[in-house]
């Protein structure tokens, strides 16, 4: 069977984001970009059912600028078979993205689409849920153990309070939570490898998308700051200043 | 224009969350209604109608509904958007697993995760691990929106709405439930909870966590939360991890030990009241938001700790 995963470019999750003075965004020049951490989840995923047999191919996904094409060269190097770059030099939200993977799924009839949970720069949540109800299909978000059985998959999902277990009928999209695998490193023969890798570039006008945003971001400000406090001698210290000063206990 | 809540609650109860996302709700309309999903729901229902401000209660029940199915709780609500102009979910794990459909079925965006109304179409939402904050402008005919509730107050209790069961409550052909494992655990919810403890990556292994942080919690009466090294590592269930990916607490008292403050956990704690960090490097970043810092090492702190929270009758 057929995977598509959907990968997106993001600052990297060590970076320290700045707020722009002009409150227009964050600052995203010369910072350091990587893949969508719970979307490397999603490719090791993917990998990894087809190292066991039960996928025969992998289709990588991105939606962004042509940068975004690296993202998609990390992928085919951890085991993805080729790409498809969706170019957009726009932020496209989740609703647009889904519509845009939708479309794709017209294309390329896989038999599930894995993705991450979130996207660490917005932090929507949002996107995996969006596609799965544009195309009926049903969803297991949160994943953290997926095993397949034929045209179903039984998938262990975190949610609050512990875990629970969904089978869903294939076709069905799945998103990642962090427990479900620990990604690997792209070994350099696999980075060559993957250099061959074919990927294709598309536009969201090719496939008949309208993106323009729907939310209109009125200013991005930095959080209230707070300061660091004290340090205490020790438990009595503590205690004293938790039951005197700070009225917590 | 009436806002419909989608009311969190675990049948017998209403959480807290509930009230939390009603209090949103009235700064977009005085007509909030309050629809409770699950099975056997008729305590939950009942309470909801005591929430102070509600118009009505609507219940709708199944099997697939008790257990929140994405599917079936959005062909519960899209049907019944053509009377609201929006619908607002507390912010929990199954909040965020069905409301993103009902968004697309409406085809509008989703407004993810707010901790402030700032008028009836715009909102204020953290981005980035809560590392900037957006201001954005839904100009929709519905809005879609999640709400992070430890950014709001609790409605108060004294309403009597009247309760309506709808008819036929909804199936997820294509889902079977299998089963759930859930944390078993007389301590109060860490959403709900007035003190955490939190222990990290320093504990080194499931049994120390345990030993270090129970008898601690028992004492406090408080929850029991975790880095998410501590939850990779099986030290503490998933559902203890507090963070951008894990829950987001505010309690009056937030004690991390051995947990060092990278900004994905910083993110799901920073807005709590006050904050405590144990932790024997200087450096750590938690530092720089603790109000009361101790460079120690827990194992001679945390006892010396708890023998003062003894002598005050704790
Ligand atoms: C996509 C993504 C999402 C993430 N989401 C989350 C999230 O939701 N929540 C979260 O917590 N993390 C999250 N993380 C992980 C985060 O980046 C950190 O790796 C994690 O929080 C570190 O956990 P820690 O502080 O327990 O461990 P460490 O960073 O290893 O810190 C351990 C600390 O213990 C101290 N220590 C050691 N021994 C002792 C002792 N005897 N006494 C006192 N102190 C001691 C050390 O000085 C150190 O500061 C996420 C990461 C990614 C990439
Ligand atoms: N621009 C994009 N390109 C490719 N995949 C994306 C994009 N945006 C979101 N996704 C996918 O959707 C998931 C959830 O993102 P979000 O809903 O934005 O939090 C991500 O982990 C990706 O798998």
């Amino acid at each position: 069977m057929k995977v598509l995963v959907p990968v997106k470019r993001v600052i990297d999750y060590n970076v320290k984001v700045r707020v722009k003075p002009d409150q227009s965004g964050v600052d995203l020049a010369n910072v350091k970009m990587s893949m969508n951490p719970f979307d490397e989840i999603a490719v090791e995923e993917a990998v990894r059912l087809k190292e066991k047999g039960v996928v025969s191919e992998i289709v990588v996904v991105s939606v962004g600028p042509t940068q975004a094409q690296e993202t998609l060269r990390t992928a085919l190097a951890m085991g993805a078979d080729r790409g498809i770059l969706i170019q957009s030099d726009q932020d496209v939200e989740p609703l647009g993205v889904a519509k845009l993977l939708k479309a794709v799924v017209a294309e390329e009839a896989p038999q599930m689409v894995l993705m991450g949970k979130q996207a660490i720069d917005g932090d929507n949540n949002a996107t995996g849920q969006m596609l799965a109800a544009l195309l009926d299909w049903p969803q297991a978000t949160f994943a953290s153990k997926v095993e397949m059985s034929g045209d179903k998959a039984a998938v262990t999902r975190e949610i609050d309070g512990g875990l629970q277990t969904l089978s869903v009928a294939l076709p069905a999209v799945v998103t990642t939570d962090l427990r479900l695998n620990e990604p690997r490193y792209a070994s350099l023969p696999n980075i060559m490898k993957a250099k061959k890798k074919p990927i294709d570039v598309k536009s969201p006008a090719d496939y008949g998308v309208d993106v323009s945003p729907r939310l209109k971001v009125l200013k991005v400000t930095e959080p209230a700051k707070r300061q660091a406090g004290i340090k205490v001698e020790g438990a009595a210290d503590l205690v004293a200043k938790l039951r005197n000063e700070a009225g917590v206990l | 224009m009436a806002v419909l809540v989608i009311a969190d609650h675990d049948n017998a109860h209403v959480r807290d969350t509930t009230h939390k996302t009603v209090t949103a709700a009235k700064a977009l309309s005085n007509d909030v209604d309050v629809l409770v999903l699950g099975q056997g729901a008729e305590a939950a229902a009942a309470q909801a109608a005591k929430i102070d401000g509600v118009r009505k209660v609507l219940v709708a029940e199944s099997p697939a509904l008790g257990k929140m199915i994405a599917e079936a709780v959005e062909a519960a609500i899209v049907p019944m958007m053509g009377g609201y102009d929006a619908v607002l979910t507390p912010a929990t794990s199954a909040g965020k697993n069905f409301a993103p459909r009902i968004a697309a079925k409406l085809d509008v965006s989703q407004i993810s995760d707010i901790v402030e109304v700032v008028d009836g179409s715009t909102f204020v939402r953290p981005i980035y691990a809560g590392n900037a904050m957006e201001t954005v402008q839904s100009n929709e005919a519905k809005k879609v929106i999640t709400v992070r509730t430890t950014a709001f107050k609790a409605a108060g209790e004294g309403g009597s709405a009247p309760v309506e069961k709808l008819s036929g409550g909804e199936s997820a052909p294509k889902t079977d439930f299998v089963g759930e494992e859930m944390v078993k655990s007389d301590r109060p919810e860490l959403g709900a909870a007035k003190i955490i403890v939190s222990g990290g990556r320093a504990m080194g292994s499931a049994e120390e966590f345990n030993k270090v942080l129970e008898p601690l919690a028992d004492k406090l009466g408080a929850a029991v939360g975790a880095s998410r090294a501590a939850v990779d590592a099986g030290y503490a269930p998933n559902d203890y991890q507090v963070g951008q990916t894990g829950k987001v607490v505010a309690p009056s008292l937030y004690i991390a030990i051995g947990i060092s403050g990278a900004i994905q956990h910083l993110a799901g704690m920073k807005d709590s009241k006050v904050i405590v960090a144990i932790n024997k490097d200087a450096d750590a970043p938690i530092f720089q938001i603790a109000d009361y810092g101790w460079v120690t090492d827990y194992k001679t702190a945390v006892p010396a700790l708890m023998d003062e929270l003894s002598k005050l009758g704790k």
